[in-house]
């Protein structure tokens, strides 16, 4: 079965974080999936970088250029991705914005995410309509799910229709923000995640953006099946020691 | 109408709308009423209204007598250069402020490269009483200090973009952050035909203002509506889609788009995108960009702030493809020239964008008697200090 499916059958409250492949070194990508499995960590999304990042906000969009000068291509992230399923075990995501995979081809991307062990991707600019003409059956092929987001102002219909469309887990943005920004629950913000919880979507439902320590973690997880933390990671590791970086952030959410 | 728009928002192989779902609401409120808005009697009278009373328009169709000698064809310049803040801008900006207003936003955003479109959105805000938030490079705010003071009297907030190669297409994207994080009470002017559609085709029916009116008067002048050539200088390609707009369908019309090859097309330093692009997705639609084997968007150069950007409207890149305009380049060097040459034969001093355009007339051949329109979308006061250095005047 398939390693998201079967994790969300087997687990509630899952932690999953997000960090730039190629950063702070090169070289870290691999190590960082192994350090972060080790801390307790049940999903991976790796980000592959892109020049122009319009969804994220500062921290991402410094590793992303940290990244890509010191050569990081695709290419490279899918050759360092062998020793991936060494060690690894808990699903791995890529997330990246689309055009990189246009220029590495999507058939030839899909491929290489089926060979190095890769479950899904999230590709935050490539739209609903493109997915299903032209990306669903080479995704589907190579067994990857897509994971598509939702926000405070998505339309009912629309989240029907994207839950029909997701094989994984739906990612609800807790607000319209760039990555990085702080979470308030709010009135306005908690009426949102029970209507979402109050759809019985098919899929499983991931709360991102903004969640940076156990409180906001555990608020998350009362409305959704967990929850994605990416910026707060990133920043996190960004000097010292890597293991014990990563070993010291992921303390900070489990009790 | 093969070189419109269609139903999914496709010019062919390009467009489409390649945004985060953050946008989608806003884009998609766009999408289904820009057209419906325009189309209202109420909205095309006022907006007739203040292009004629406020703008300046119709904008005279000239024939440039000294050039045309020197050529051996009938020079005409469309003179966009005498709209009030000094550029093709504002056409656009006029429509979409008014569209904004219909839509109930509060709130304006855009994004600028030599501050032409900074101004004249600026400008609109003042008009309409809206707060108005303008995006533009670093390295931009340095070259156009005199626009940047423009935007600040007319009391915008100028917020330097310091990502990336901090010139237009950084600014870009610093619009676009913010507009994901204003989702509901802001609209964001995109000054050019890029951007997620309905964008390309709002702002070249916007601009086709210009195309309309070269007609009429073309018809005036000479006996018939049909030039022989019709050139523009094309960054994300504004000015020439509303140069190009009417005569797309005219098939004997030749329509020609002078992109900026900087330092020369092989410098490393140059801007001119179809030459040096391939397709791919930039700042949400599908279009010809410059980037790297692994997808990277490549830094851009020009001397000229307008044109220094690394991609082209979705509708350019179909109308090259398609082979229907014809897409060359301008070096620097000879576009500050063609600025000077304009400026001593005809008594006007051009933006250093539309120079571009001017300068391609030298690599023309005529027979002799060719009807020629050339778009001037900007007049050259925001360059003096770029002609004072390079002419040491």
């Amino acid at each position: 079965m398939n390693r998201i499916k079967q994790l969300f059958q087997e687990k509630k409250n899952i932690l999953s974080i997000y960090y730039t492949a190629g950063y702070p070194n090169i070289g870290d990508t691999v190590q960082i999936a192994e350090a972060l499995q080790k801390s307790g960590a049940d999903i991976l999304e790796i980000g592959f970088p892109y020049s122009d990042p319009v969804a994220d906000g500062p921290v991402i969009q410094a590793s992303s250029k940290q990244s890509l000068d010191q050569g990081m291509t695709l290419k490279l992230l899918f050759e360092q991705l062998k020793e991936l399923r060494k060690n690894v075990t808990i699903p791995v995501l890529l997330m990246g914005y689309v055009n990189p995979v246009l220029q590495f081809g999507v058939e030839k991307f899909c491929e290489a995410c089926a060979e190095v062990g890769v479950d899904g991707c999230i590709v935050p600019d490539l739209p609903m309509v493109e997915y299903e003409e032209f990306y669903k059956d080479c995704f589907e092929k190579h067994h990857l799910s897509n994971v598509f987001l939702i926000t405070p102002q998505t339309a009912e219909e629309r989240i029907r229709k994207i839950d029909g469309l997701t094989n994984g887990f739906i990612y609800l943005l807790s607000s319209s923000a760039t990555t990085g920004k702080n979470l308030e629950v709010g009135n306005t913000t908690e009426t949102y995640f029970s209507r979402i919880k109050n759809m019985n979507l098919k899929n499983p439902t991931m709360i991102g953006f903004g969640i940076s320590d156990k409180q906001t973690f555990d608020k998350a997880c009362s409305y959704a099946n967990g929850a994605i933390i990416g910026t707060a990671f990133v920043k996190a590791i960004a000097d010292g020691n890597l293991e014990e970086s990563v070993s010291n952030f992921m303390k900070k959410f489990k009790d | 109408m093969k070189y419109k728009v269609n139903e999914k928002g496709y010019y062919g192989d390009f467009g489409g709308a390649y945004i985060p779902e953050m946008l989608y609401p806003n884009v998609e409120e766009l999408r289904q009423n820009y057209l419906k808005i325009i189309a209202d009697p109420d909205f095309q009278k006022e907006f007739h209204q203040l292009l004629k009373d406020y703008v300046g328009r119709p904008s005279p169709l000239y024939l440039a007598k000294r050039y045309s000698e020197k050529f051996g064809a009938n020079i005409f310049l469309k003179r966009e250069d005498l709209n009030h803040t000094g550029a093709h801008k504002i056409n656009n900006t006029i429509g979409q402020i008014l569209l904004a207003e219909k839509l109930g936003k509060k709130r304006i955003i855009a994004e600028t490269g030599a501050g032409q479109h900074g101004v004249a959105t600026a400008t609109v805000c003042a008009l309409r009483n809206l707060e108005c938030v303008i995006y533009m490079g670093e390295v931009d705010i340095e070259r156009q200090a005199p626009n940047v003071a423009r935007m600040k009297m007319l009391g915008a907030k100028v917020v330097p973009a310091s990502s990336g190669s901090k010139t237009l297409k950084d600014a870009t994207n610093e619009a676009m952050r913010d507009w994901i994080n204003n989702p509901v009470d802001t609209h964001y002017i995109i000054g050019s035909v890029v951007g997620p559609h309905p964008y390309p085709d709002m702002v070249a029916i916007f601009q086709s203002i210009i195309s309309e009116e070269t007609k009429k008067q073309l018809l005036e002048q000479t006996g018939s509506d049909q030039p022989d050539y019709v050139l523009a200088c094309v960054g994300g390609g504004s000015n020439a889609m509303g140069m190009f707009y009417h005569f797309m369908d005219d098939e004997n019309v030749k329509l020609i788009a002078v992109e900026a090859a900087g330092k020369g097309v092989s410098s490393g330093f140059s801007a001119a995108t179809t030459y040096l692009g391939n397709e791919g997705v930039l700042h949400g639609s599908r279009s010809i960009l410059m980037q790297t084997p692994d997808g990277q968007v490549v830094e851009p150069h020009s001397v000229s702030a307008g044109l220094d950007y690394p991609g082209i409207g979705p509708q350019h890149a179909h109308l090259f493809k398609t082979g229907r305009g014809q897409y060359v380049s301008i070096t620097d060097e000879e576009s500050l020239e063609a600025g000077l040459l304009c400026t001593q034969l005809e008594g006007i001093i051009p933006a250093i964008e539309s120079a571009h355009a001017l300068a391609y007339l030298e690599k023309m051949e005529f027979k002799g008697g060719e009807n020629v329109v050339v778009c001037l979308s900007g007049r050259g006061d925001k360059d003096l200090d770029t002609y004072i250095k390079y002419f040491n005047l």
